[in-house]
């Protein structure tokens, strides 16, 4: 029913979580945005009414990017840094922490599981 | 915490009056700099900057989508050429060994 941006809104919650299922709202851009069109952040989505649905819509329009064209803004920038060869640019391509964080130990988010060599697998298998 | 814009974007003097002067002699010549802290101005779109990296002079044609980087941030400080087959399988054998002993 409440379709907004491309994204179906869960019916059973609040409209101030709800709005957080799309890409580019948090909790304080949900808010703002519930201010701006002076809808009640407690109401379930299901309870809104077509009118509300359009105010919202309306902000978010005017308010800034969202979804697919928040997306597509976001590789444009690491697009940029990687052309003009740039060292932050360098990291992505390598997937690797941008700012400096140290890569020794840590990082796995970037760095994705652990490689292990073939002794730290024994060793742990030797343990269990 | 960012720069104040009142400030405008940081750049050595001594490196700006440079490209001033090959701006209004218009000429195009490689500049050696050390001056790694220096923001990119618009004015260096077109230049070739050589900018040091603690070893020596990495070339740097600038390009308008390096306006409001750092000269530094084009000339990399560090090469890494991979690791080495014979290091990655000591460094394996070495833990291995160790909890038998």
């Amino acid at each position: 029913m409440a379709r907004i941006a491309g994204v179906d809104l869960p019916r059973q919650k609040h409209v101030h979580i709800a709005l957080t299922y799309i890409y580019g709202i948090g909790n304080p851009r949900s808010a703002r945005i519930l201010d701006q069109a002076k809808v009640e952040p407690m109401k379930k989505v299901q309870d809104l009414n077509e009118e509300e649905v359009n105010r919202i819509r309306q902000v978010i329009e005017a308010e800034g990017l969202v979804e697919g064209d928040l997306r597509k803004e976001v590789s444009m920038n690491i697009k940029r840094l990687i052309e003009i060869g740039s060292y932050r640019g360098y990291r992505h391509r390598r997937n690797l922490p941008v700012r400096g964080q140290r890569t020794h130990t840590n990082a796995r988010t970037r760095k994705g599981p652990r490689k292990g060599t073939v002794a730290q697998k024994k060793k742990a298998t030797a343990k269990t | 915490m960012a720069r104040s814009t009142k400030k405008g974007a940081f750049v050595d003097g001594h490196l700006q009056q440079r490209v001033e002067a090959m701006n209004s002699r218009n000429e195009k010549k490689v500049l050696r700099t050390w001056s790694r802290r220096s923001t990119v101005l618009p004015e260096f779109v077109g230049h070739t900057i050589a900018v040091h990296n603690g070893k020596k002079f990495i070339p740097v044609y600038v390009t308008e989508n390096m306006v409001g980087h750092k000269l530094g941030e084009f000339s990399f400080t560090r090469q890494f050429k991979g690791h080495s087959m014979k290091a990655a399988t000591e460094s394996a054998a070495k833990p291995a060994a160790a909890p038998k002993a």
